[in-house]
């Protein structure tokens, strides 16, 4: 039985269309339509529910030792008040989970997980952790709304102040509801989340649409965002079998440290993450082979039409890197169609 | 919801529009592009391609998904809408405007249904 988010009876009422994603109740869409949506978030602003994002606090003296054991990134220099985003490793190198990391003081962090990887990173955190720390669940006390788009700093501006770097965030109030406000998001345009508890989700949802310049968005979008910002998705771009080095998260890895996972990672192969731009006609999705002639290289792990972009767009996992430029062709259900290696993300804003 | 009375449909979501006794042009109805959402692609089916009644003729892509389009009816296909390659929100736009493709020689019609059996095939689907 699928779960409701604190504002499930809203997106009901905005006539979304419901679908059941990760064990949650949520709008694929508004009525407005995905490419509106999306065209909102890169042009202005759109509101998107996300409370069914995990999230897990550790705390005490040994919380920061925990998250470098436990994760791949290195969060001893992460100064209170600032975001750093991270991967949870198997020992063989493939991934548990994405995530990011809050530092909300000395030994308090609080991590943001995946949703439909909350139970198996809770359990595989617990049978990890050493020392001193106080591990806890913490996702049924939030949450979680993210207003991206060029204007959400406007927008949000006339409620409260901003945390004014990318990564970084604030404990503010909306309206005199308690929030913690980040610079964050998972669309590549400029925008915060707000983790607010799940009463005030409502009042603080109705607010931010009170903006004319704001419309509800969909899931639809958040996925068509993401992958046009090169943004790699738990299940597609990484999971169990692909390592953190080939889904090309390269910058969230310290292999100077020691974690979970670490030698699995430096066994793995020269697998690699690449962007394809569709030159011939068509839309390459996930699980399409890609060619260089007759020559298989790999598979699209995500692929779509990119409406800002105006054109298919696709992640791969091929056997190695290859150049921007190099021409490949995407079987799509039998028929080879032509593209082209290119740079990652191929939105930026 | 649009269902035009003048159209026939079969539950597959396509329309028929007969241009003569054995001439037709066919879509896809208003609730099927609604439950489709936003167009991106088209693959129309060649010139001269023999449509097969309830066999897959060509496919349309949302954002999402791809989805099969099935003729409606057999016959040999005699055009197709180009215009659409180019603008497929076309379809969401004006579903009973945008035909995909025309057929000559119609045959195998029994699966043709009228505009008001249609719309209780589509309530039962809503539900």
């Amino acid at each position: 039985m699928a779960e409701k988010t604190p504002l499930y009876e809203e997106h009901v009422a905005l006539e979304g269309r419901i679908v059941d994603f990760a064990g949650y109740l949520l709008p694929v869409q508004y009525p407005t339509g995905v490419i509106r949506e999306h065209m909102a978030v890169r042009e202005k602003a759109g509101l998107f529910d996300v409370s069914h994002m995990g999230e897990v606090t550790f705390k005490g003296p040994d919380a920061l030792d925990n998250l470098n054991r436990i994760f791949t990134n290195d969060y001893t220099n992460l100064k209170n008040g600032r975001v750093r985003y991270g991967v949870m490793c198997y020992e063989d190198g493939g991934c548990v989970d994405d995530l990011i990391v809050y530092r909300r003081g000395e030994e308090d962090f609080f991590v943001v997980v995946n949703a439909a990887n909350r139970h198996k990173d809770v359990a595989w955190i617990r049978e990890h952790l050493q020392g001193d720390v106080v591990f806890e669940d913490v996702s049924d006390q939030y949450a979680q709304l993210a207003l991206q788009g060029p204007l959400s700093g406007d927008i949000l501006s006339s409620y409260t102040e901003l945390p004014q770097k990318y990564y970084s965030f604030i404990d503010t109030e909306i309206c005199g509801k308690p929030v913690i406000l980040s610079q964050t998001g998972y669309t590549g345009s400029y925008g915060f989340e707000i983790y607010c508890r799940p009463e005030d989700a409502v009042f603080l949802w109705r607010t931010i649409l009170q903006d004319e310049r704001v419309i509800p968005c969909g899931l639809g979008a958040r996925d068509t965002l993401r992958l046009e910002a090169g943004m790699p998705l738990y299940g597609h771009e990484m999971d169990a079998t692909i390592s953190p080095l080939e889904a090309g998260l390269d910058f969230g890895v310290k292999l100077n440290k020691e974690f979970i996972g670490r030698e699995g990672i430096l066994n793995r192969t020269n697998r690699h993450r690449i962007g394809i731009q569709i030159t011939g006609r068509g839309i390459a999705r996930e699980h399409c082979d890609v060619y260089i002639g007759d020559e298989k290289i790999g598979h699209v792990t995500s692929g779509t039409h990119c409406p800002y972009l105006k054109g298919a767009y696709a992640m791969a996992l091929t056997d190695k890197a290859y150049e921007v430029g190099t021409k490949v062709l995407v079987d799509v259900r039998g028929r080879k169609i032509e593209g082209v290696v290119a740079e990652l993300p191929f939105y930026k804003k | 919801m649009k269902t035009p009375v003048e159209l026939k449909y079969v539950k597959t979501h396509e329309w028929v529009r007969f241009t003569s006794d054995t001439e037709c042009e066919v879509g896809l109805s208003d609730f099927a592009q609604d439950a489709l959402g936003d167009l991106v692609f088209v693959n129309l089916p060649e010139v001269d391609a023999e449509a097969v009644k309830g066999e897959t003729i060509c496919d349309v892509e949302s954002v999402k998904a791809v989805s099969d389009v099935y003729a409606p009816v057999s016959g040999t296909v005699t055009e197709i809408n180009e215009e659409l390659l180019d603008a497929p929100e076309k379809i969401n736009e004006d579903p009973y405007g945008a035909w995909l493709f025309r057929l000559s020689d119609v045959h195998d019609t029994e699966d043709l249904v009228d505009a008001e059996t249609y719309e209780k095939i589509c309530a039962e689907e809503g539900n």
